[in-house]
């Protein structure tokens, strides 16, 4: 996977068509480029609050969590106001975090590469509105020299500190970035309160994902009602997507809030929906950290608005954009367990139920996916699911608890095949990560509502 | 737990935490340990998806959860407001 992937900029396939917002000023965008493209950042009067446009605007960090961006904006403004110790060390804190920890997201990093004069607007918008004084961006070693020129060919921005980020999982999680910024260890920490109040050495810490800095940019530039205008209601503007796996080439889509994942896979070129297209099993959406979907009827949206509003169609959060797409034949107990696994090694190793709890959890859901376990193997599953979530310092064990139990939903047929000693995915279960043991290819008994016989439905 | 709620809650730095055990001893009803030492709330303490890092105790355990606090050789713990 590379962020020199064309940067294919899609709408979506949908009828929402909308031109490219984020990548309009072209590849590897220089700053004469962009300023052409975008224009220069408007001078506002003094009615105007860039809080409340990102509020009248929708926006949703793109980091994952999909949290209205104006909240964490407005908790900032508000700590900087009472906190003379904030003041007096130069106010708040300001952080774009592109350490794209996620092995199958790559659109922070195309992002960083072909726009990055967006990501430094939206930092200094947001600087001016706030008053604050410290700005980092925080991005992987294979942007650091794009970022970095740009960042030198402005004279706005001398003031903003590039930061490499280590490569690991957990390196991204916004408690983690603003201990590696104290401390030189990208390691999440136990918060008493938001790092919006009480961040770097105390001061209110705004971090928001790249992306998102690129919206706001946009929002600080054209305003709450031009932003709304792609997208719906519930889930305006744009976003990226990072579409990967069985795929004839993996890239980064710009897409509509609100779009059909079916129209989104087909404008990467997936053959979905239609008579006789089989070329998909399951689509994983949002990450590791995500949930396995099968694509049929269902809506992108970061909105939490009401399901009926978003035409028909049941609503899956896209969380950092990656959609991943497992094409027909292969087992999706076989790629989760690669996935747990994976997950299980990227523990930073500092809370005990994270540490001892994830191995554990890999460790069945493999023995699963080779179909060598025992029957009580989806019990034991939940009871170690149970035991890990909600139990550390960050997300890390609930993210992969809601990998386990979307995998033990949407591929439930292929869980009582498995239990009996049996794979019906087409593909030899060695192919796909699970070493030996795999069971015998039970071709022509895959038929949809028969299973082995003595397990339970 | 009384229908009133709990009188405090017991946080758990699980950074710090090493699966000692002293303050599940402090606090029998309030803490139980899981699989591998570490303190867990006490079955039906936490409703499923609640909170497991905020253990609530009552007033009657309030003085144990603070001999915990002060007691946990690796200062895992802290008493937060209900």
């Amino acid at each position: 996977m590379s962020a020199d992937t064309a940067v294919a900029v899609g709408s979506g396939g949908n009828a929402r068509t909308a031109a490219s917002r984020l990548f309009a000023a072209g590849a590897n965008a220089g700053h004469a480029a962009h300023l052409a493209a975008y224009g220069a950042m408007p001078h506002r009067g003094r009615g105007w609050s860039l809080v409340q446009e990102l509020e009248a605007s929708g926006l949703t960090g793109r980091g994952g969590a999909g949290f209205p961006a104006w909240r964490k904006f407005a908790a900032a403004d508000l700590a900087r106001r009472p906190n003379r110790y904030a003041r007096r060390s130069g106010g708040p804190v300001l952080i774009a975090n592109g350490a794209e920890g996620e092995p199958l997201s790559f659109k922070d990093a195309t992002l960083l590469r072909n726009a990055p004069h967006l990501v430094i607007d939206g930092l200094l918008a947001a600087a001016q509105a706030l008053g604050a004084g410290s700005l980092f961006i925080y991005a992987g070693a294979d942007e650091q020299a794009a970022v970095g020129a740009a960042l030198a060919e402005r004279g706005d921005a001398g003031h903003i500190a590039l930061v490499e980020a280590p490569d690991a999982f957990v390196a991204g999680q916004a408690s983690a970035v603003v201990n590696f910024l104290e401390t030189g260890r990208a390691l999440p920490r136990d918060l008493a309160g938001r790092l919006a109040e009480s961040g770097l050495k105390g001061r209110p810490t705004l971090i928001h994902n790249v992306e998102t800095w690129a919206h706001i940019a946009l929002v600080a530039c054209y305003g709450a009602g031009w932003y709304r205008s792609a997208g719906t209601a519930e889930d305006p503007g744009t976003r990226l997507v990072s579409v990967t796996g069985d795929v004839p080439s993996e890239l980064v889509l710009e897409v509509p809030g609100g779009s059909v994942l079916e129209d989104v896979l087909s404008s990467a070129g997936v053959r979905v929906g239609g008579v006789g297209s089989d070329a998909v099993s399951a689509v994983l959406v949002g990450g590791y950290h995500g949930r396995w979907v099968r694509p049929a009827g269902m809506v992108l949206s970061a909105g939490v608005g009401a399901v009926g509003s978003v035409r028909s169609g049941v609503i899956v959060r896209p969380g950092a954009g990656v959609l991943h797409v497992l094409g027909a034949g292969r087992c999706g107990l076989a790629a989760t367990a690669g996935m747990v696994q994976y997950l299980a090694g990227e523990s930073a190793r500092q809370c005990g139920p994270c540490m001892f709890g994830l191995p554990a959890l890999a460790d069945v859901m493999t023995r699963l996916a080779a179909g060598t376990g025992g029957t009580g193997l989806v019990r034991e599953v939940e009871r170690l699911a149970a035991l890990v979530s909600g139990r550390g310092a960050c997300h890390h064990p609930d993210g992969t608890v809601q990998l386990i139990h979307s995998a033990l939903e949407t591929f439930a047929d292929d869980v009582r095949w498995h239990l009996a000693g049996q794979c019906n995915a087409d593909q030899d279960p060695a192919v796909q990560g699970v070493s030996g043991q795999g069971p015998a290819d039970p071709a022509g008994q895959g038929v949809a509502g028969q299973y082995p016989a003595g397990v339970a439905q | 737990m009384s229908p009133i709620g709990p009188a405090a809650r017991l946080h758990i730095d699980w950074t710090r935490c090493d699966g000692r055990g002293l303050c599940a001893e402090l606090l029998p009803e309030a803490l139980t340990r899981d699989d591998w030492g570490y303190p867990l709330a006490a079955p039906g303490r936490v409703r499923s998806g609640a909170d497991k890092s905020n253990v609530p105790v009552t007033g009657a355990e309030l003085a144990a959860a603070m001999d915990a606090v002060k007691l946990c050789p690796l200062l895992a713990l802290r008493i937060t407001r209900p």
